[in-house]
């Protein structure tokens, strides 16, 4: 049984198949990207997977557990977390607040603990500060904690965003082009929180655009072309796959 | 962070009690009675703040929940169950000591609805009805939950207006003290005038406690995030449309235990406090007061109130808060009282583009 499994899933918009019958599966502890031109599907497979849509059909299954009927908070609770391809950080709250939501799933005060401030409540936010301090060290921004996060400049602001995602202590982590925006320093460095991300034990879907930094860090890449799966292989023979070749010379940006 | 929350309340406190001391010194007490009443109105707008500055929705219907706690208390605590005694219900109830006798000022045998019964049961309506009308409305957004809400508080004003249980045009009277512990009661007393101006600021001061309390924790964090981006704070676990309900069942609780309390204090209550002018009143304290502010809320809701209690607006009442939410609308869309908004108004008066919109 695979770790992640995703079978037969589609989804159309009006006549347009924007992910069709699309199959595939991950193994625990790899990184597999997801490649193709713009438009191609990548993120709507993303939201499928995440919640964010309800698929027209096919499955989404991690471990045991089915999540294609389960809405986003739901399957974030159970281990899925994701970024977003144009940034979504919260804005008017610090970095470390952003991260601290990260820990949400694994705290439970509610309406009546919270107004009442109960002592166990004081507790659980100490221990949220401390666990969201850790992650932000681990992807070394603990020094920016205190600033408001999306006055940041935009390659802090993604790994703010990578550091929320990773503080939920995710089996699964989605990131829709992290490296989008950044520049060639900063996409190598991205390149490097996700491979730290991976030896974490934790496994990674990674829709990437930066070719250079895909091959690098993969160890199964996938290829979608208007909505459907056309290669799914090892980098290496991804990049000599007469299909992958065509598609991908047929656009202007890869 | 924690030790500044509390010493605000213990500033607030001291200011409570200065007022009061000022008033007995120069024979101002009459004041003590309107102040009161903003006391109870303050509740209303310090929930509504909640639902506005935090959760980011809109409620124009408040006061049909304000009028929702006044009124079934209102009725409970003044219809006569006499002729009714030995039916199945009233029997039950009196059996289990939730009825009481008294006598009217003709001497007229009453035997009516215990006032803490009466509120039970005005909390539990509103928390269902908050609920009910709650789930489909808040998946609307913008405009759309403006209209749902509003026109949620014209039925209730429309109920209480054509109904004959509910007094019509004319309202509830007579309606009995509210008895707490030690033989002290919720009454427009005069004697007991000053007990009362305590108690309503001893309930402001519980209610800012609870909703500082909850702005600081996980779940204001969370709400905060869901203003920040409703998405993002899914995909990290948070259930957006239960904190959203939660909240705004919340707030319409506050605002029916000031309906309860402020129906006992005056010994009635009337149509007008379910009008959708008082719902308009609201918001405009809300966003005068700076909406994601709770201090800010607290005090532009018992400074405005207790002036338009005074009668200082005049026959302008109603206009003069109409025009502050345009103005505040126009010029000043996170409030008034707030960090930074002396910039923002130089921005929007010199036409200065870079005025933020977050
Ligand atoms: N919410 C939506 N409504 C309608 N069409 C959509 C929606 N989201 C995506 N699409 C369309 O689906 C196709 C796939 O988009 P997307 O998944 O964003 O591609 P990619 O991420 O690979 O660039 C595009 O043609 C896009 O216009
Ligand atoms: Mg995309």
């Amino acid at each position: 049984m695979a770790f992640f499994e995703v079978h037969n899933l589609s989804r159309s918009f009006g006549g347009l198949k924007a992910v069709s019958n699309v199959s595939f599966t991950v193994t625990k502890n790899t990184v597999k990207s997801i490649i193709g031109p713009n438009g191609a599907g990548k993120t709507t497979l993303f939201n499928l997977i995440s919640g964010f849509l309800p698929p027209d059909e096919g499955s989404v299954t991690l471990e045991t557990r089915q999540l294609e009927d389960l809405s986003p908070d739901k399957i974030a609770g159970h281990g899925v977390s994701r970024t977003f391809q144009n940034l979504k950080l919260f804005h008017g709250m610090t970095a470390l607040e952003n991260v601290m939501i990260g820990r949400h799933t694994h705290s439970r005060s509610g309406f009546l603990s919270g107004m009442l401030s109960l002592p166990w409540t004081w507790v659980e936010e100490k221990a949220i500060v401390k666990d969201s301090l850790e992650v932000m060290d681990f992807f070394g921004i603990a020094h920016l904690a205190d600033s408001e996060a999306t006055s940041l400049a935009y390659g802090q602001q993604r790994v703010v965003e990578l550091a929320r995602a990773m503080a939920c202590k995710p089996d699964l982590l989605l990131l829709d082009e992290p490296a989008a925006g950044l520049n060639m320093k900063e996409t190598a460095e991205m390149g490097k929180l996700i491979c730290k991300i991976r030896d974490k034990g934790v496994t990674v879907l990674l829709v990437e655009h930066d070719m250079s930094l895909v091959m690098n860090i993969s160890d199964e890449i996938l290829v979608l072309s208007y909505g459907e799966k056309i290669a799914e292989d090892s980098p290496l023979a991804i990049q000599q796959d007469k299909e992958v070749i065509r598609v991908y010379l047929g656009e202007d940006d890869a | 962070m924690k030790r500044l929350r509390h010493l605000h309340i213990v500033y607030m406190a001291l200011l409570i009690v200065g007022i009061q001391v000022v008033t007995s010194a120069t024979d101002t007490a009459y004041f003590l009675t309107q102040l009161t009443m903003s006391a109870y109105y303050s509740l209303i707008i310090i929930g509504l703040s909640l639902v506005m500055g935090y959760a980011g929705q809109i409620s124009i219907g408040h006061a049909g929940f304000f009028a929702i706690g006044g009124y079934l208390s209102a009725f409970l605590t003044t219809y006569n169950l006499l002729p009714y005694q030995e039916t199945g219900i009233v029997a039950f109830l009196s059996n289990a000591g939730l009825l009481v006798f008294s006598q009217d000022i003709y001497g007229t045998d009453l035997l009516t609805v215990h006032p803490w019964c009466a509120f039970i049961s005005a909390i539990i309506l509103t928390t269902s009805i908050a609920y009910v009308i709650g789930r489909p409305v808040l998946k609307l957004k913008g405009h759309y939950l403006a209209m749902a809400t509003l026109g949620f508080g014209i039925i209730i004003f429309r109920i209480v207006l054509g109904s004959s249980y509910f007094g019509e045009a004319d309202g509830l009277s007579d309606v009995p003290g509210f008895p707490l512990i030690g033989g002290v009661e919720i009454s427009g007393n005069m004697s007991a005038r000053i007990v009362n101006y305590y108690i309503a600021w001893g309930l402001v001061i519980i209610g800012m406690v609870l909703l500082l309390n909850l702005v600081k924790s996980r779940v204001g964090r969370a709400l905060r995030s869901i203003h920040g981006s409703e998405d993002a704070a899914k995909a990290m676990g948070v259930d957006a449309a239960k904190y959203k309900l939660h909240t705004f069942v919340l707030s319409a609780v506050f605002a029916a235990v000031a309906g309860v309390m402020l129906t006992h204090y005056n010994g009635g209550i009337g149509p007008s406090e379910a009008s959708v002018m008082k719902s308009v009143r609201y918001v405009a304290i809300v966003a005068i007061g700076g909406m994601a502010n709770l201090w800010g809320a607290l005090i532009m809701g018992s400074v405005l109130n207790f002036l338009s209690l005074r009668g200082y607006f005049g026959s302008m009442d109603d206009a003069v808060f109409g025009s502050i939410l345009i103005i505040i609308m126009l010029f000043a869309p996170q409030g008034i009282l707030r960090k930074g908004i002396l910039k923002d108004l130089r921005n929007k008066l010199t036409g200065n583009p870079e005025v933020k919109q977050s």
